[in-house]
């Protein structure tokens, strides 16, 4: 069990590279992925989106990023200036170590432990202390009442992906993510996990706390939630860790349920293709569902919310691994 | 080496934050203390190769049980000057209960002993090793639910009686609440609230 600080028989070196080229094609990513998310919603609502700043505004996050950097960092003064300060750090810093044990590719992953799922599902119920620590230690009311609602949704809606995750363990039989993804699923077990497929979208949708579920940042209602109080880089680790969150919760539902690096279809001319491009294009289309699902549905009411998490989800997740599990037990199919 | 200075340094944040738990002025900060304890003690666990039990603690106690302590600590919003004042004269108490605990703990070090049989069947002895050692998430299962199913099935109902005792002790009835009924609101046709009515001008309805 010494294997989790030899790095895998890599060279520490190796290892650091390794790590510096993940954060470096996140943060890269997170850049992009604001930029996406505006192009498609411009183009949702027939708008151009950013088009100014370089060809086809490609430069636009970048230019964003420069600007924040160059505010000022506003602490107020009545704040708890530690806690406030380590918050957004928390949260972008979870959004990053997650990606440890995602595999992008066939053996490209930095830390390949036989507990991944356990440990992805442990960084991303940890997400909430962010959030309630900068709500806490702005100590002003809007920021106070964004973080409570968020740390409610969060820890309502883990309940039902916690089940969901279940579900997908009990067909691969391993806690292993590259092992989940190899894992050969039988036809009637791929079927009972559709169902399952489209609550985790849901659920990711409240764990990132986007819209239709982005209560805690409602601006109608919150001015801003939980990071009302937050200027410069401080409110862009906030911005960063929220979309690195979204990646990763992408990437999450792509090792699950979409058969991560694996080509779609068993055709020959796929084969040619890196198991990494596969993994881009099928996270990217779960990153277009949550940008899709913002331009389209309007903002849950509260106690609806709360009504679909612990009402609606939670005995559905439940009910479907009973059956779940019979039909497997049934079929001889238990892994 | 590298084993020995990470163990130290799990080691040394755990036993610092829980000292801070008991020493801060602000109940949040306690909290918060607390919740790195939890975590350095998960990496304690998965130091000793129980990385399945490591996980656990962070899910259940940092994700969600210290999650409930940060709420409720937060929202009371005590004056803890107010409850520090006469706490010197708990002191010996405190240690006292200290000290019990501390020698139960010593006891049952020193007199444990795994049960053979677990040893054999899921690590594999030296004569009939598996080929593939089991994950400790696979040992764990197989001694679980075969071994102690009846006491962990009844620890299963005892959470269950305390999770129903809680509900029902603090769920009131309220009369008066407006609350959403779908199945109503479904139901609602045009027909049964618009009326269409021709109005000459000049007469009003």
């Amino acid at each position: 069990m010494l294997e989790y600080y030899t790095f895998f028989g890599l060279s520490i070196p190796v290892f650091l590279v390794g790590i510096g080229v993940l954060i470096g094609a996140l943060l890269l990513s997170v850049a992009y992925l604001t930029y996406f998310e505006r192009k498609v919603l411009g183009a949702m609502q027939r708008r151009q989106g950013p088009m100014t700043v370089g060809p086809l505004g490609l430069l636009q996050p970048i230019a964003d990023g420069l600007k924040l950097f160059s505010k000022e960092t506003i602490i107020p003064s009545a704040a708890h200036r530690a806690v406030f300060l380590i918050a957004p750090m928390l949260l972008f810093m979870l959004a990053l170590i997650a990606w440890a044990v995602i595999p992008v590719g066939a053996q490209m992953v930095l830390s390949n432990i036989n507990v991944g799922i356990l440990y992805l599902f442990a960084v991303s119920s940890m997400g909430v202390y962010g959030v309630i620590m900068a709500g806490w230690a702005s100590n002003s009311r809007y920021a106070f009442l964004g973080a409570m609602r968020s740390a409610s949704q969060m820890v309502s809606y883990e309940v039902s992906m916690g089940l969901i995750i279940v579900s997908v363990l009990l067909v691969c039989g391993s806690l292993n993510l590259s092992e989940i993804v190899l894992a050969e699923r039988p036809w009637f077990a791929q079927i009972l996990l559709i169902p399952m497929f489209v609550v985790f979208l849901v659920s990711i949708l409240a764990e990132t706390n986007r819209a239709p579920f982005d209560l805690p940042e409602g601006e109608s209602e919150l001015s801003g939630g939980f990071m009302v109080e937050y200027s410069s880089m401080t409110f862009a680790l906030f911005f960063l860790g929220e979309y690195a969150n979204m990646i990763l919760m992408s990437g999450m539902t792509v090792v699950l349920f979409m058969g991560g690096w694996l080509a779609p279809l068993p055709l020959e001319a796929f084969e040619y293709v890196p198991g990494i491009v596969w993994f881009v294009l099928k996270t990217t289309l779960v990153l277009f569902f949550f940008i899709w699902a913002r331009a389209t549905f309007p903002r849950y009411r509260y106690d609806q919310l709360m009504r679909l998490g612990w009402k609606v989800f939670l005995p559905f997740t439940l009910g479907w691994i009973v059956l779940m599990s019979g039909t497997l037990l049934a079929f001889d199919a238990l892994p | 080496m590298l084993a020995a200075l990470i163990f130290y340094l799990f080691a040394g944040i755990l036993s610092l934050s829980a000292l801070m738990v008991i020493t801060a002025r602000n109940p949040v900060h306690s909290v918060l203390f607390l919740i790195l304890a939890f975590f350095n003690a998960a990496g304690l666990f998965v130091m000793l190769g129980a990385e399945f039990i490591g996980m656990l603690l962070v899910i259940v106690y940092v994700g969600a049980v210290a999650v409930l302590f940060l709420f409720v600590v937060m929202m009371l919003n005590m004056e803890f000057k107010e409850l520090r004042k006469g706490s010197m004269r708990f002191i010996p108490v405190g240690l006292l209960l200290g000290g019990v605990l501390l020698t139960e703990l010593v006891i049952v070090y020193q007199t444990w002993k795994i049960n053979p049989k677990v040893l054999t069947e899921t690590l594999g002895d030296s004569a009939a090793a598996p080929e593939v050692p089991l994950t400790n998430t696979e040992a764990l299962g197989q001694i679980l639910y075969t071994d102690y199913i009846y006491i962990f099935q009844g620890a299963g109902m005892i959470l269950l009686v305390a999770m129903i005792g809680a509900i029902v002790l603090t769920l009131r009835e309220r009369s008066g609440l407006k609350r959403q009924k779908v199945a109503d609101q479904q139901k609602r046709q045009a027909s049964d609230v618009l009326e269409i009515k021709k109005v000459t001008p000049g007469t009003g309805i």
